[in-house]
């Protein structure tokens, strides 16, 4: 599974192990990017919508570091808003939250080299599980030989949340209130960007599949089952998606 | 103390943020590195796990695009369709460069957005 998709980097051809922090590097080098880029945007949004709730920078930043992914930050800043009690709000967003289980499940096999990786290391990379960083990861993680691949996501995650920290704080104190068409735009760039990366990252017919029915399965569970409605959309269609596929590749075996 | 007194504090949201915010998203993602240290990389329960985390991507791709937050609101539902139309389309026609397909996308919005603000 090593083969280099770029030839031009010879030292991906040798067998010398190449050292953890090499790979760390190399990971946020490869961080500067148009997913990095695109996620920014979407934060610089973010902070438009925090600053206009009435949210601190202080608050703002905590919980763009702490929570790190979008959807959840957005339901979190809802909640603080609107007065929501402790626990009403933990369940709130542990619902919009589930999805980076199975995310997380999935990187699991690729980062981990069994009998050397600690689980340490694992908890700490699985902080950077969030959309675009596991598109990514999920995408050019196999190119790379193993031993690499952890350092390598969190060089790439760590560089990434430590820029969009950073933009979303200057944008907090530089915007005052976005003109209504440029914040309407920077909301529609996640979800064309997770469409159009996803699909780009899907391998098996299997993953394009479970997406098709993903899209259309979330609206229908919004509506009828609000709450745990991802959750269902994501068992649902992905076990749809999943058994289809089999019986196309083996029949009923 | 009741709620009212708490929500004053300076530091209430901070337990907000790290109760109700990073322990109610990290725990899932611990959570996952625990269920998932034990899968092959090339067996079919993985295969599986990978199905069930894209449809819930999925997921919520349709719920932003269909049930937007904010003044994206406001915008019709088929323009947004649309757009995101346009700008999928525009990815497979660029050989699957993401950066055509989502400023193709924003282009579209933008045009129709401008173009519904002078007619209405």
């Amino acid at each position: 599974m090593t083969v280099p998709e770029r030839p031009e980097r010879p030292e991906l051809l040798t067998d010398t192990p190449v050292p953890g922090r090499i790979w760390m590097l190399r990971g946020a080098r490869a961080a500067i990017s148009i997913p990095a880029l695109i996620l920014t945007a979407a934060f610089v949004g973010y902070a438009g919508l925090a600053r206009e709730t009435g949210l601190t920078l202080a608050e703002t930043l905590a919980m763009t570091g702490l929570v790190w992914a979008l959807p959840s930050v957005v339901v979190l800043t809802g909640a603080l808003s609107s007065g929501m009690g402790l626990l009403p709000a933990g369940i709130a967003v542990a619902l919009a939250s589930v999805r980076l289980m199975p995310m997380t499940m999935a990187l699991m096999p690729l980062i981990k080299v069994p009998g050397k990786t600690r689980n340490w290391q694992l908890l700490i990379a699985s902080h950077f599980v969030a959309v675009t960083a596991w598109v990514y990861a999920m995408k050019h993680l196999p190119d790379l030989p193993k031993e690499g691949r952890l350092p390598f996501f969190v060089g790439f995650g760590g560089s990434v949340s430590s820029f969009v920290f950073c933009m979303t704080a200057i944008a907090y104190l530089l915007v005052e209130r976005l003109p209504d068409i440029v914040a309407g735009a920077l909301f529609l760039l996640t979800p064309v960007y997770f469409l159009c990366s996803l699909w780009g990252a899907s391998r098996l017919n299997a993953d394009r599949v479970a997406m098709i029915a993903g899209l259309a399965l979330g609206p229908l569970f919004f509506i009828y089952f609000p709450g745990l409605d991802l959750l269902w959309t994501g068992l649902v269609g992905g076990t749809l998606a999943y058994v289809g596929t089999r019986l196309y590749r083996r029949g009923l075996t | 103390m009741t709620d009212v007194l708490l929500a004053e504090t300076w530091w209430w949201p901070f337990v907000m943020i790290i109760v109700a915010g990073w322990l109610a998203t990290d725990v899932w993602r611990w959570l996952g590195v625990f269920a998932g240290g034990r899968l092959r990389e090339d067996g079919e329960l993985l295969i599986w796990v990978r199905c069930v985390a894209t449809a819930l991507v999925a997921g919520v791709i349709s719920k932003l695009i269909l049930f937007p937050q904010g003044v994206l609101a406001d915008t019709p539902i088929w323009l947004r369709l649309a757009a995101t139309g346009v700008g999928f389309a525009a990815f497979f026609a660029a050989r699957q460069r993401v950066v055509v397909g989502v400023l193709s996308a924003e282009a579209f919005l933008l045009c129709g957005w401008l173009a519904l603000d002078k007619l209405g």
